[in-house]
C-alpha cells in the first residue's frame, strides 16, 4: 500500500532529519485492512531511527503529538481504529511551545 | 592608546544617555499627542487635525456618521473602510474591542504593531522581560536603545508611535494564576503569544473560566502553528493536548534557535486572526489549524477535534473553577520550570569551576578538554585545543575519546612520566557537561571532571571577550 508518511514540530529528527517519507507498507499476516494501529508499529520499526520515547507512549503516540489522517484529526476518525487506505497522507506533528 | 580607549568608551556611554533620552522624549511626546487627541476629541470631534486632513470643525452627528468614527478616524483608516468585506461596521467593532497580547517577543511583535496600527481600541501588553541584544532579530517591535529596558515599555512606545489614538495599557509583570484572572478579565480577545508549555495552559485555563477567545500561535526553528481556541464552542488547549509532552519534547528558541521571520509570520496570522474576531468578519481559525513550514514553504490548515466532553477544564462535568485555577501549580504539571536552574548532578569533586581550568591552561597541565555541545553549536565558538563529541553521540564515538587521552599519554611517555591526562568537560552553560561527566565515570575515565557553568560561565568570570549566544 503506496502511503505517505510526514513528519514534523521536531518529530522529523527521530527519523534522520527527513521529513517526508513516501513507503510501500504491506499488510501484516492475517490483517484483511490496516488501520492506525498496524501503521503506528510499521512506523516504529521501520522509520524510528532513535529515541522511539519521543514518538510512542503504550501503542500510541506520546502526549503532545497530533496525528492527522488527511488534513484531518485522527480523534475525527477513530484514532487506532482509523482506517487507512491507498494513497493516504498521514502527518505526526509535535506541538511547539516556542515563541 | 590608552588615552582613545578611555575616549572611545566615553563616546560610548555618552551615546547610550544621549539614546535613551531621545527614546524617553520620543516616548513623552506620543503620550502627549495621545493625550491631546483625546482631549480635543471629546469636546469637539473634528478639531484634531491630522496630516494631510482638513475639514470644517463640525460634530460627526451633523455628516450623518451613525457609526460614530470621527473625521480623522475615517482618514486613518479609509483604505480598510473601502473594503466591502470589512468597511465601516467592522472598523466600528475594532475600534471598540479590547485586546490582551500576552509576550512582548518574537510573535507578539508583529501582532502588536499590527492591533495598533488597524484601530483595535484598547490594546494591553503583558510582559516581565527586558530587552536583549539576542532578541532583536525576531522581536521587531523592539530598538536597540530599549535594550535593557522592560519590553512592555518599548512596546507600548512603539505602538504609539504608530497609533497615539488607541488606548495602550502596560502590565510590566509576569502572568501568574494571583493575577491572570484580574488581567485577562479586562479584554474581549487574549493573543497567547509566550513561549513556554505552563503559560500556555495557564492561559488557555483562564481564558475557558472567563469564557475569552484565545488566539494561539507559537514558532520554533524554521516551524510555526496557529489556532483560536475556546470560540462559539471549539476546544480549549486541553481538549487537543490533555496530557503535558514529556519535557525533553519542549524546545525553547534559545536551545535550539529559531529564524526571526517564522514567528514574524506566524505574529502576523495572529493579529488577523484577532482582527477577524474583533470586527466579526470571516471565520475564524477555530477546529483547525494552520501548519507553517518555512523551508519547503508550505502551509497546510487542518481540521481539528471540537470541543471535547471529557475536558477536564471545559467538558461537560469540569469541576474546574476559579479557586482550583488560582492553586495550580502549571510549573509542576508540566513539569517545566519557568526559572529553571542549574542541574546539580555530580560531588564537588568531580567539578572545577571556569577560573580553575584558566590555571590548569596556564600551568600546561596534561589534559584533554572533550566539548559536548552539538556540532552546530561548536561550529559558532568554541575553546581552543578542544574535542567536540556531542552528548547525543558520546556513546557510539567514545573511541575518538579514548584515543585523544592514549596521545596525550603517549606523548608524555617519552618523558617517562606515566600519570593519566585528566579529561575536562565542558558545555554551554554546565548541564550536559554534567551528564556527560556521569557517563564517563561509569565507562571508566576516572578522572573526567565538568566545568562548571560551562562556556558562559568561562564568558563571564574568565574571559569576557568570548562570545557568548
Ligand atoms: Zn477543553
Amino acid at each position: 500500500m503506496q502511503l505517505t508518511l510526514e513528519f514534523g514540530g521536531g518529530l522529523e529528527l527521530l527519523c534522520e532529519s527527513v521529513k517526508i517519507h513516501k513507503v510501500n507498507v504491506d499488510l501484516p499476516d492475517g490483517v484483511d485492512n490496516l488501520n492506525m494501529k498496524h501503521l503506528l508499529s510499521w512506523v516504529r520499526t521501520n522509520l524510528i531511527k532513535e529515541r522511539p520515547e519521543m514518538f510512542m507512549k503504550g501503542d500510541t503516540v506520546r502526549p503532545g503529538v497530533l496525528v492527522l489522517v488527511n488534513d484531518c484529526d485522527w480523534e475525527l476518525s477513530g484514532q487506532l481504529d482509523t482506517a487507512i487506505e491507498e494513497k493516504d497522507v498521514i502527518v505526526f506533528i509535535s506541538t511547539l511551545h516556542g515563541g | 592608546m590608552e588615552a582613545n580607549g578611555g575616549d572611545s568608551s566615553e563616546i560610548v556611554r555618552e551615546l547610550e544617555a544621549l539614546k535613551l533620552r531621545k527614546s524617553e522624549i520620543e516616548h513623552r511626546i506620543s503620550t502627549l499627542e495621545a493625550k491631546l487627541q483625546e482631549t480635543t476629541a471629546a469636546v469637539e470631534p473634528c478639531d484634531a487635525v491630522s496630516n494631510g486632513y482638513s475639514s470644517p470643525s463640525s460634530p460627526a452627528i451633523e455628516h450623518g456618521l451613525e457609526h460614530g468614527l470621527s473625521p480623522d478616524q475615517i482618514y486613518r483608516y479609509s483604505r480598510q473602510l473601502l473594503l466591502p468585506s470589512f468597511g465601516v461596521e467592522a472598523q466600528s467593532s475594532l475600534l471598540k474591542s479590547s485586546v490582551l497580547v500576552i509576550g512582548a517577543g518574537g510573535l507578539g511583535s508583529p501582532a502588536l504593531l499590527y492591533l495598533a496600527a488597524c484601530g483595535v481600541g484598547r490594546l494591553g501588553i503583558i510582559d516581565h522581560d527586558v530587552v536583549e541584544l539576542n532578541n532583536m532579530h525576531r522581536q521587531i517591535i523592539h530598538t536597540e536603545a530599549f535594550i535593557g529596558h522592560p519590553k512592555v515599555k518599548s512596546a507600548a512606545a512603539a505602538c504609539r508611535s504608530v497609533n497615539s489614538t488607541i488606548k495602550i495599557d502596560e502590565h510590566v509583570e509576569a502572568l501568574r494564576t494571583s493575577n491572570a484572572l484580574e488581567i485577562l478579565s479586562q479584554y474581549d480577545i487574549i493573543v497567547d503569544a509566550t513561549d513556554n508549555p505552563p503559560s500556555r495552559y495557564m492561559i488557555s485555563d483562564c481564558c475557558v473560566l472567563l469564557g475569552k477567545p484565545l488566539v494561539s500561535g507559537a514558532a520554533l526553528g524554521m516551524e510555526g502553528q496557529l489556532t483560536v481556541y475556546n470560540h462559539n464552542g471549539g476546544p480549549c488547549y486541553r481538549c487537543l493536548f490533555p496530557t503535558p509532552p514529556p519535557t525533553t519534547a519542549c524546545q525553547r528558541c534559545s536551545d535550539s534557535g529559531v529564524l526571526g521571520v517564522v514567528p514574524g509570520v506566524i505574529g502576523c496570522l495572529q493579529a488577523l486572526e484577532t482582527i477577524k474576531l474583533a470586527s466579526m468578519v470571516g471565520e475564524p481559525l477555530s477546529e483547525r489549524m494552520l501548519l507553517f513550514d518555512a523551508l519547503s514553504a508550505r502551509v497546510r490548515v487542518v481540521k481539528i477535534r471540537g470541543r471535547s466532553a471529557q475536558c477536564v477544564v471545559c467538558g461537560d462535568n469540569s469541576s474546574f473553577k476559579k479557586q482550583q485555577f488560582k492553586n495550580f501549580d502549571y510549573e509542576d504539571f508540566t513539569q517545566f520550570p519557568l526559572t529553571a536552574g542549574p542541574l546539580n548532578l555530580l560531588p564537588t569533586e568531580s567539578r572545577i569551576s571556569s577560573k580553575e581550568f584558566k590555571e590548569i591552561l596556564q600551568k600546561k597541565e596534561r589534559h584533554v578538554l572533550l566539548d559536548v555541545r552539538p556540532s552546530h553549536h561548536y561550529k559558532i565558538v568554541s575553546l581552543p585545543d578542544s574535542l567536540n563529541i556531542p552528548l547525543a553521540n558520546l556513546e557510539a564515538r567514545i573511541n575518538e575519546l579514548t584515543s585523544a587521552v592514549k596521545e596525550k599519554e603517549d606523548g608524555h611517555v617519552n618523558t617517562g612520566s606515566f600519570t593519566n591526562p585528566s579529561l575536562y568537560v565542558v558545555c554551554r552553560r554546565g548541564n550536559d557537561s554534567q551528564i556527560a561527566v556521569q557517563y564517563l565515570r561509569e565507562s571508566g575515565f576516572d578522572s573526567a571532571k565538568d566545568i562548571i557553568g560551562g562556556l558562559e560561565a568561562w564568558a563571564t568570570d574568565v574571559n569576557p571577550s568570548f562570545p557568548t549566544y
